[in-house]
């Protein structure tokens, strides 16, 4: 398992380290001149080529790579007009606009993201699954319609409609704002609970119909009707017997999910005013901030690569026969 | 209903009804009916279908597939789900009628009175759980006893049921024993609690053929040291031929022929039953061409009128009147012999099979 673990890590830097190539080919080579960007419309040549030099633009790409990975490893110094800066590892380069280090950057949007989604995900996954389980176990009837009708009718809204409803109407809900979970967890709930019931609600959609469709699948196998012959409740057959097993592929689709989500939840924090990857993305792309942009693809190529591997493994412990190696 | 006022806890129950009732059948069917209703109208699935069985013996209940063998025997248990069943008659299983039974009876019952070994052990335990759990929830689910004793009453059925290593093998998962003892693992499962009926439903079918023998040994042994009644579901004559002491042959919702296993197999009649025989390829001598059963079992939703087997018998023109297909025969004795039925208009069926029918069998 150790071993396992190890060399799916090893692969895993592999296509972490690609995917850093091919997006730094795809924004360091892109036509847009991020010097002449900063330096705005009133910019004179001087000027223009200083901003370049200091910011390495003036070397050739595959230099700037080099430094950028040299950077992430060990750390790397920048020098603008004269003065040195010290960037340490991992430094994913300082920000055009803000000209703060990018890993500082992250590393306090991180946590905002991952209170949104992993509060959202808690949400969805129980009102999803109990949502679609119910309506599998009552398939074909009236309620079972209803829940379908009505699940279909919510994922067929765009989303940011019902974030948007939400902000206009759940008026009742606290004031959205991030405080961190570690200074006052009351606090840190009540300004994330409208976000999380956005989220929550919109993906429950979706999670009861992959767990109605798992469920209806599972209650028909085998095993179901020898736990049913046995003179066990039905609840226990349901739920232990029939649930567990269908849990599996939901499992799947979740940690996919939840990868992408992690990545910046963008809807979400712009409408409730929370400063995730998804805003500090979405601001880094608006003005050019390539190195803002690069420390979040990298983070998000990260985030999914472990996330793969941590299903994986967490299949090992819902299905015994699975093994890894 | 009277049952209700006097109910004892569900396991001293069964025990009682037991030793009070030794004479009776145990298990007794009448005139059972199970229809599902679906979009393209009614499957009758079981048509008037009556059997009895006492303790001790077997009844293998033959026939093709959608003859409705499964479906009986899964009504036994009360499986059928209520909302897309309509069953009627009855079904008395130790004296206690199962045919209408609340849901919180039937699960008491279940088990207990009777159990069941399914077809494909690979599918039909449960991957998720170990081998020893499985075992353990069938019987704490009749006894109140704690984890360690369901365990050690698991390791002695799993050491009963001839698994090697029980100790160790208690906590193996499915996927880790062979098709062979995943069967046995079932079987002590269904054993656990003692019940006195015991359904096995195609038990063998997906098992290779030298572990199909060992299987019906060990359940033809089983039923000796528990004194049980046992229903054994096949398409096999073969397995038939090894296990029961009566046979009942299916077709199309309902029984044509009833009786000990040694006169239906010997001298079969019912045109059906002559055509299950006929079917089976002759293992020595020279190759013969074989005689299927010409036509294919009719749809469930449009069961014949008449004999439903009248469409592809090769005898209906010898009953007079056109009968076959006007009238269904009625399940009596047709010959001398009280103790055998069959459903068939022909009126000297055993001159039939002695004189056409037996030179041509292998």
């Amino acid at each position: 398992m150790l071993l396992y673990i190890l060399r799916r890590l090893a692969s895993a830097i592999s296509v972490v380290i690609v995917t850093l190539v091919a997006s730094f080919a795809l924004f360091f080579l892109a036509p847009t001149d991020p010097a002449g960007v900063i330096c705005g419309p009133k910019c004179t040549p001087e000027r223009l080529a200083d901003i370049s030099a200091s910011l390495d633009l003036d070397k050739p790409a595959y230099q700037q790579l080099g430094s950028y990975m040299k950077g992430i490893v060990v750390g790397r110094d920048f020098e603008t007009g004269g003065v040195e800066r010290h960037c340490s590892a991992p430094c994913l380069g300082y920000s055009y606009s803000f000209g703060q280090p990018v890993t500082t950057m992250l590393l306090q949007a991180i946590p905002v993201t991952v209170s949104i989604v992993l509060g959202g995900a808690v949400i969805y996954l129980f009102l999803g699954v109990m949502a679609g389980s119910l309506a599998a176990q009552v398939r074909g009837t009236p309620l079972d319609r209803v829940t379908v009708g009505a699940t279909n009718f919510i994922a067929s809204i765009p989303y940011f409609v019902v974030a948007l409803l939400v902000v206009l109407y759940a008026t009742f809900l606290p004031y959205s704002s991030y405080h961190p979970f570690l200074d006052n967890p009351l606090t840190w709930a009540s300004g994330l609970v409208a976000a999380w019931l956005t989220l929550g609600i919109t993906n429950a959609a979706s999670y009861s119909r992959y767990a109605r469709a798992s469920m209806i699948e599972s209650l028909g196998q085998d095993f179901v009707r020898t736990a049913r012959s046995k003179g066990i409740s039905e609840r226990r057959v349901v739920y232990r017997h029939a649930l567990r097993a269908a849990l599996t592929p939901v499992t799947t689709i979740f940690g996919i999910d939840l990868a992408f989500q992690l990545t910046g939840a963008i809807f979400t924090e712009k409408l409730f005013g929370l400063n995730g990857l998804g805003v500090l993305s979405l601001n880094a792309f608006a003005k050019y901030d390539l190195p803002v942009l690069m420390g979040t693809v990298l983070f998000g190529s990260v985030l999914l690569v472990v996330m793969n591997l941590v299903v994986d493994i967490v299949y090992t412990f819902l299905d015994p026969r699975v093994r890894l190696g | 209903m009277s049952e209700q006022t006097v109910r004892a806890p569900q396991t001293v129950t069964w025990k009682a009804r037991e030793r009070g009732d030794n004479e009776a059948p145990y298990l007794e069917v009448s005139d059972l009916q199970v229809q599902f209703p679906t979009a393209d109208g009614m499957v009758k699935a079981v048509q008037g279908l009556s059997y009895s069985l006492p303790l001790g013996r077997t009844l293998a209940i033959v026939g093709e597939s959608g003859s409705g063998k499964s479906v009986s025997s899964m009504a036994v248990l009360g499986l059928h789900d209520r909302k897309t069943a309509r069953i009627s008659g009855s079904i008395k299983v130790g004296g206690t009628e199962i045919v209408g039974m609340s849901p919180q009876e039937l699960q008491k019952f279940r088990g207990a009175g009777a159990s069941m070994i399914f077809q494909d052990p690979q599918s039909s335990l449960h991957p998720y759980f170990t081998i020893g759990n499985q075992i353990m929830e069938s019987y704490r689910a009749h006894h109140n006893v704690s984890k360690r004793k369901a365990k050690a009453r698991a390791i002695e059925m799993l050491g009963r049921v001839g698994i090697p290593n029980p100790v160790r093998r208690v906590d193996n998962y499915p996927h880790e024993f062979s098709g062979g003892m995943r069967q046995r693992a079932m079987i002590a499962m269904a054993l656990v609690n003692d019940p006195k009926l015991l359904i096995a439903d195609e038990p063998t079918t997906a098992l290779d053929v030298t572990v199909q023998a060992q299987i019906l040994d060990l359940i033809a042994d089983l039923q000796r040291d528990f004194g049980s009644a046992v229903v054994f579901i096949t398409h096999d004559l073969g397995v038939v031929a090894e296990i029961a002491d009566d046979i009942l042959v299916m077709y199309a919702g309902s029984a044509i022929e009833h009786g000990p296993v040694e006169k239906i197999l010997g001298t079969p009649l019912h045109p059906y039953t002559w055509g299950l025989l006929e079917s089976i390829p002759a293992l020595a001598g020279e190759p013969q061409p074989l005689h299927p059963i010409p036509g294919t079992p009719p749809s469930l939703l449009a069961v014949p009128g008449g004999c439903a087997f009248h469409p592809r018998c090769e005898f209906r023109d010898r009953v007079p009147d056109d009968l076959c297909r006007t009238l269904k025969p009625d399940l009596v004795p047709r010959t001398a012999d009280q103790g055998r039925t069959s459903r068939c208009h022909l009126k000297d069926p055993d001159r039939i099979f002695q004189t056409e029918i037996l030179p041509r069998l292998p």
